[in-house]
């Protein structure tokens, strides 16, 4: 198992290299910091000094690997738009991002699950159809516009919910959290959800589609005909065997809550990492747009070995070193 | 009396195209203790009988009517639930394929547990003793080590013998065993059979064994029933069936096993096909293929007759037939 692991960190590794070499290298060639930071007013001179001062200056290669040099030490420069450490500009905002992220994955976990169980056991009923109907909607509709939707109808006409921001954090240490307010709660709400249905009715599609396909094994047939009762057979026998797939999708999935919570923080006005990256984007602000790809590329690899892991928790098969089938 | 009565049982498909009669006037019985077999080319409605049995039809077929009696009491109308409690408690059921029919996730102790305390009044660690218990009893070996393995770590036999301990593990009266060892090596398939006959006969279960091998139900059924297109065709002891059947398709059955103590140049065959649940002739199923058809046979469909020692659903065996 440790092995495993070990082995699977070093396959990361090149992975992760990549990743950045590719992020570095696309933003070395789109937008120039320097006519952003400079503003109207300047000087040749101002312009050679700054393009010194940030090292653009020197060779692409020996950018990256200063680049490399400093991102494996955990340091990402100075942002060009905050003259901020980005290190710290990131460690600022990741909490608000993952507190949503969490919360939408908690939301399509808890609400996907349960729906796809159902609505692949009782096909047939009306609650299942409307159910299904209700998520090609959310399959559909795309984020920002459900975003808005959601602050037009929960925000405006109804005035329950904020419409934008964090409301009030808590700072435990260097993390700042929304869970312990009632205003940070109320605020958590709208964007988790919209964050979530994508995710919720792909888990729920999944599950569905699993599920259906597990009921029609032999196996089930013959703990039917064992005369096993109803709840073992769904919730234990078919639910565990729909798992390995559900992990697989659900793990992905988090990845890409994490990372694509940028539309939805931008609707919401949620101060996380998403719209750090949009308005670094729109400063052309390279070491924190470089060292955000990198970090969403260290989530996706590290999630990716949980699931890994998690496959071996439920599927005996593939444990190593105990087949003995003689 | 009897331990399982079938009356008319006639089964029904409900397609697109109209309905599929899958069994018509499906009639038979169990004794307790007695090993019926059920032989039929595929497609006879064989394992489809075992399936209305244990009230696990597939949707959408259904009991259009008839009657299925345990011990008297009628079980084919009853709600999921009470039948539930009657599947592996008294009615076990063996599946043709091994490699499929276990849950892979679950070690097998754990299923066997699961099936015993479900039916029998027994704690976790008494239920994990009598797993044990019958693990040795189907031919496990080191069962008290091997309990607590996966399926996918036993051999397709030593799997099978696994299923029928899950079968039998809740004592029930009646077992329908499905082509229990189609799936197995053939040299395996023969310890599986003699290890069934015997723990039924110890324990008194009475066994429907469904299966297309002449040689298993030669050897271990005390009766024999011969299914054609979802009909019984012919029933009775299985000494007489194999050595004089009367009906002319279990004569053509018997009469392509090839016997061991003479030559034969060739084997009989029975031309044609069964044919499919669609298209089934009028009259009697089997005229088109049958070498003594007569007038009769192409309008009325006959029913079981008493044809000397057996019953067979033949015209030549009515009063007044061709004979």
């Amino acid at each position: 198992m440790f092995s495993f692991i070990v082995s699977r960190i070093l396959q990361a590794l090149p992975v992760m290299f990549v990743v950045s070499l590719i992020s570095f290298a696309m933003f070395a060639y789109v937008g120039d910091p320097v006519a952003i930071m400079l503003g109207q007013d300047f000087t040749e001179a101002q312009r050679a000094a700054l393009v010194r001062d940030l090292g653009l200056d020197e060779p692409f290669f020996v950018q990256f690997a200063k680049f490399i040099g400093n991102a494996v030490q955990g340091e990402f420069g100075l942002s060009y738009r905050l003259s901020r450490p980005v290190a710290e500009l990131i460690a600022e905002r990741a909490p608000a991002t993952l507190e949503l992220a969490l919360c939408a994955a908690f939301i399509s976990l808890c609400v996907g699950v349960p729906m796809g169980i159902y609505t692949g056991l009782f096909r047939h009923s009306w609650l299942s159809r409307f159910l299904l109907t209700f998520s090609l909607i959310g399959v559909s509709l795309p984020t920002f516009l459900i975003g808005i939707l959601l602050i037009l109808v929960f925000s405006v006409w109804l005035g329950w919910l904020p419409s934008f921001g964090r409301g009030d954090v808590v700072r435990i240490g260097w993390w700042s959290s929304g869970f312990l307010t009632v205003s940070g709660l109320k605020a958590l709400i709208l964007p988790a959800i919209t964050l979530g249905l994508l995710q919720l009715t792909l888990i729920m599609r999944l599950v569905r589609s699993e599920m259906m396909e597990v009921l029609r094994t032999d196996y089930i047939k013959f703990a039917r005909a064992r005369g096993l009762p109803n709840r073992a057979i769904y919730f234990g026998h078919a639910l565990k065997n729909t798992l390995v797939p559900v992990i697989t999708i659900a793990g992905l999935q988090l990845g890409s809550i994490i990372a694509f919570a940028i539309v939805t923080e931008t609707v919401f006005q949620w101060p996380g990492m998403g719209l750090l990256f949009i308005q670094s984007v729109g400063a052309a602000d390279i070491p924190v747009m470089a060292a955000y790809l990198m970090m969403i590329a260290a989530v996706f690899v590290t999630i990716n070995l949980v699931v890994d892991l998690l496959y071996y928790a439920v599927d005996p098969r593939l444990r190593v070193g105990r087949g003995r089938g003689h | 009396m009897s331990l399982l009565q079938v009356k008319n049982l006639r089964v029904e498909f409900p397609t697109r195209r109209g309905t599929l009669v899958a069994l018509d006037d499906v009639s038979f019985e169990i004794a307790p203790g007695e090993v019926l077999g059920v032989v039929g080319e595929s497609g006879a409605g064989k394992s489809m009988t075992g399936a209305a049995i244990i009230g696990l039809l597939e949707p959408p077929g259904r009991i259009a009517s008839g009657q299925v009696l345990l011990e008297g009491r009628r079980i084919d109308n009853l709600p999921y639930e009470k039948m539930r409690r009657i599947r592996g408690r008294e009615i076990g059921a063996i599946f043709q394929d091994p490699l499929t029919t276990l849950n892979p996730l679950y070690t097998i102790g754990r299923q066997l547990v699961e099936t015993i305390t479900t039916h029998l009044p027994v704690g976790p660690g008494e239920a994990r003793e009598k797993a044990i218990g019958w693990l040795e009893l189907v031919g496990i070996p080191a069962a008290r080590e091997r309990i607590d393995s996966y399926p996918h770590e036993f051999s397709g036999g030593m799997r099978q013998r696994v299923v029928i301990a899950l079968a039998l593990c809740a004592e029930p009266k009646l077992i329908v065993a499905d082509e229990p060892t189609t799936a197995l090596d053939v040299s395996i398939q023969a310890q599986v059979i003699a290890m069934l006959k015997t723990l039924a006969r110890e324990k008194g279960t009475a066994m429907m064994l469904v299966t297309h091998d002449m040689g298993v139900i030669a050897e271990t059924a005390d009766r024999v029933a011969v299914m054609y297109a979802g009909r019984i065709s012919e029933i009775g002891p299985v000494r007489e069936l194999v050595r004089h059947a009367r009906h002319p398709y279990s004569q053509g059955l018997m009469g392509s096993i090839p016997p061991l103590d003479r030559r034969v140049e060739r084997l009989t065959q029975i031309d044609g096909a069964m044919p499919r649940l669609s298209a089934i002739p009028r009259g009697c199923a089997f005229n088109p293929r049958c070498p003594k058809v007569f007038d009769r046979c192409l309008v009325e469909r006959p029913e079981l007759l008493d044809a000397g020692t057996t019953r067979a659903s033949c015209w030549l065996y009515a009063e007044g037939g061709a004979a």
